[in-house]
C-alpha cells in the first residue's frame, strides 16, 4: 500500500481547476498503488469552506492550512508545509501541477526532499520501484519518456491533460498549521492582481481565439474579442509579434517563449503559424485556422481552415457562432 | 548567472540511433533565450552599481564555452565551465552542481532564465535556491532593487503578482524582463581577453533518466473548408457535427 500527496493549487480563497486535475491525478496513482491520496491546501480564513471540493475529486483526506498572512501565495510558508507533510507521510509520490504556481512551487518542495521532479507531465505509470512519465521536449517537437527513481517521485502534471473526476470520498478534512511563521518569509507577494473580471484564463479556457499580425492593428483585436464573447466560454490569445509590438500584454503571449494551451478548440485569427508560435497550441484537440494567405504554414496542423480576409470571415463566424448558442 | 547552451528550436528533430539522444548534426546552438535575458538583467545591475562583478556559470562540456564567450562578450566578467560529458536531464544534479560552485562566490543575485526550451522543465534555478537556502522568486517581468531588498512582478494565469524579496537572492526570468543587447565587436574583442576558468562538474547520480525519445504523432492533414464568409456556414457545421465543439 503506497498513498499520494497532491497538492490543491487555490488563488485567495478559491481552489483552481488545475488543483482538482492534480488531485484526480493523485487518485489514478494511489488506485494503482492501493492507497489514500492526501490533498493539502492552503490559504485565508474561509478557504476550509472548499474542503469538500478536493475529497469530491478523490482524496481520501484534506489537509487544510488556514492562515490570514496566506490571502497571497506564499512561497516558502507552502514550501515548509508540503514539504514537511510529505516527509513525515512517507507518500509513493506528490502532485503538483504546471502552472506559474506550480512550477514554483514543486522543485523547491522536491530540493528539500532531496529528490528531483518532472513538470508537464502529460501521462504515467507505476513501473516496480519507478514512476515511468512522458514529457514533452524541444517544444513539443520530441517527447521523452522518464523514469523517476528517487522517492516519493514529484510530478507536475500539464493542465488539461487530466479531466477532474467526480471520485467521492468522505474527504476527512484535518486541519494544520503552516510549518513556519509567515511573517519570517524572505519572499513575500504584496499583492495579487487579477485580470479583468471574470476573464476566463488561457491555459484552462475550453475554447482559445489567438490573433495574429494579420489583424493589423491592436484596436481590430475587438473582432477577436467579439468571437470570444459569442463562444462565452472562450479565452483571448495573441503570437509573439503581436505581443512585442505592445498591441496585447507578454502574458497573453501563446508560443514558446509564452504560453502553452491545449484547448478542445483553437482558432488562429490571421496567424500564419511560426514555428516558435506553434509550439504553444500544437496539442489544442480542434484547430481552426483564418487567414488570406493559402500556403501560410498554419494551414498544415489545422483540422478547419477558411482561405479569406479576417475582417469578413471573423465577424460572420462571430454571427453564426451566436446564432448556434442561441438554439442550445 | 547560470546560462545554458540550446539548440535552435526551428527544424525538425531527428532521434540518434540510442532513441535516448538527439542526433545533433546539423543542428545550431546558442544562449537559451530566457538566460540572454537573465545576462542582460545581470549587465543593466553592473551598469547601475559600479564595481560589482558579473560571473557567468554553464555546465556541459568543451562547446559550452562559446556560450560564456557570447555572454562575456555582451559584458559579463568572468566565466566558469563546469565540465561535464554531457548535460542530464535530471535538474536536481545540475542544481547541486551549480550550488557546489555558487556557494564559493558571495554573490548579491544569481539569475537563471526561467527555463529551457530542450529539457522544458524550469526546475534547476528555484532547486538551486533550495539548496543554497535563498530568496527566490520565480519567472520575473520586471525588477527593481534598492536598499537591499528587490520588487518583482511574476505573471500568473489570468492575473500578476508583485513580489518583495530580501537579497541575496536567486531569480529566474521570464520573457518582458528586458531586450538582450548584441555583442559589438569590440566586446567580442574583449571577451577574448577574459578569465574562463574549467573546473570538473560535481555532479551526483542522477535520479531520472531518459528511457526513450519519440516524434509525437503528426497531426492528421487538415482541409481548407473554403473561401472567404461564404464558407462559415460549412465550418460551423463541421464544428458542431464532426469536431462537436460548438
Amino acid at each position: 500500500m503506497a498513498n499520494i500527496f497532491a497538492f490543491v493549487e487555490s488563488r485567495g480563497s478559491d481552489v483552481r481547476k488545475v488543483g482538482l486535475e492534480a488531485v484526480t491525478a493523485a487518485r489514478m496513482l494511489a488506485d494503482k498503488a492501493g492507497g489514500e491520496v492526501h490533498a493539502l491546501m492552503l490559504g485565508p480564513p474561509g478557504i476550509s469552506a472548499r474542503a469538500p471540493q478536493p475529497g469530491q475529486y478523490g482524496a481520501d483526506v484534506v489537509i487544510v492550512v488556514e492562515h490570514a498572512a496566506l490571502a497571497n501565495y506564499s512561497p516558502e510558508v507552502a514550501t515548509a508545509t508540503a514539504a514537511d507533510r510529505i516527509k513525515s507521510g512517507g507518500y509513493r509520490a506528490a502532485v503538483f501541477s504546471t502552472s506559474a504556481q506550480g512550477r514554483d512551487l514543486a522543485p523547491r518542495v522536491a530540493a528539500r526532499l532531496g529528490v528531483s521532479v518532472v513538470t508537464d507531465v502529460i501521462s504515467f505509470e507505476i513501473e516496480g520501484d519507478s514512476i515511468v512519465v512522458r514529457h514533452p521536449v524541444n517544444i513539443g517537437k520530441v517527447i521523452a519518456t522518464l523514469a523517476i527513481s528517487g522517492s516519493p517521485a514529484v510530478i507536475a502534471m500539464r493542465p488539461n491533460v487530466i479531466t477532474p473526476a467526480q471520485n467521492a470520498k468522505a474527504g476527512r478534512v484535518e486541519n494544520a498549521q503552516p510549518a513556519i511563521d509567515p511573517s519570517s518569509a524572505r519572499v513575500k507577494v504584496i499583492e495579487t492582481r487579477q485580470g479583468g473580471s471574470g476573464k476566463l484564463d488561457l491555459a484552462e479556457a475550453p475554447v482559445v481565439i489567438a490573433g495574429g499580425r494579420g489583424l493589423k492593428a491592436a484596436e481590430n483585436f475587438k473582432l477577436v474579442e467579439d468571437l470570444a464573447a459569442a463562444f462565452g466560454n472562450a479565452a483571448v490569445g495573441a503570437t509573439r509579434a503581436v505581443t512585442d509590438d505592445g498591441w496585447r500584454p507578454h502574458s497573453d503571449q501563446i508560443g514558446q517563449t509564452g504560453r502553452l494551451v491545449s484547448p478542445e478548440l483553437y482558432i488562429a485569427v490571421g496567424i500564419s503559424g511560426a514555428v516558435q508560435h506553434l509550439a504553444g497550441m500544437r496539442t489544442s484537440k480542434t484547430i481552426v485556422a483564418v487567414n488570406k494567405d493559402k500556403d501560410a504554414p498554419i494551414f498544415k496542423v489545422a483540422d478547419y481552415g477558411i482561405v479569406g480576409d479576417v475582417f469578413e470571415v471573423i465577424p460572420a463566424l462571430t454571427e453564426a457562432v451566436r446564432e448556434a448558442k442561441k438554439h442550445h | 548567472m547560470c546560462i545554458k547552451r540550446v539548440p535552435d528550436m526551428d527544424v525538425r528533430f531527428k532521434i540518434g540511433a540510442d532513441n535516448v539522444s538527439l542526433d545533433e548534426a546539423g543542428l545550431k546552438f546558442d544562449i537559451n533565450d530566457f538566460d540572454a535575458w537573465a545576462v542582460e538583467a545581470a549587465l543593466q545591475l553592473k551598469e547601475k552599481n559600479p564595481g560589482s562583478e558579473v560571473t557567468v556559470i554553464s555546465l556541459g562540456p568543451d562547446v559550452v564555452q562559446e556560450t560564456i564567450r557570447k555572454a562575456l562578450s555582451m559584458g559579463a566578467d568572468r566565466g566558469v565551465q563546469l565540465k561535464a560529458d554531457k548535460v542530464p536531464f535530471d535538474g536536481l544534479a545540475i542544481a547541486k552542481a551549480l550550488a557546489e560552485e555558487l556557494r564559493t562566490g558571495a554573490y548579491d543575485l544569481i539569475f537563471f532564465g526561467k527555463m529551457s526550451p530542450d529539457s522544458s522543465n524550469g526546475i534547476v534555478g528555484p532547486m538551486t535556491a533550495e539548496l543554497l537556502g535563498l530568496p527566490c522568486v520565480t519567472a520575473i517581468s520586471s525588477l527593481q532593487i534598492a536598499d537591499g531588498k528587490g520588487t518583482s512582478k511574476r505573471e500568473l494565469e489570468g492575473a500578476q503578482e508583485i513580489v518583495e524579496f530580501q537579497l541575496p537572492a536567486v531569480l529566474t526570468v521570464d520573457e518582458g524582463l528586458n531586450t538582450a543587447r548584441y555583442p559589438s565587436l569590440k566586446g567580442i574583442m574583449a571577451a577574448k581577453k577574459k578569465p574562463l576558468e574549467v573546473k570538473p562538474a560535481q555532479l551526483p547520480p542522477v535520479q531520472i533518466t531518459v528511457r526513450k525519445l519519440e516524434l509525437p504523432a503528426e497531426r492528421k492533414a487538415g482541409r481548407v473548408v473554403g473561401e472567404g464568409a461564404a464558407a462559415v456556414p460549412e465550418l460551423v457545421k463541421l464544428l458542431q457535427t464532426e469536431a462537436k465543439v460548438l
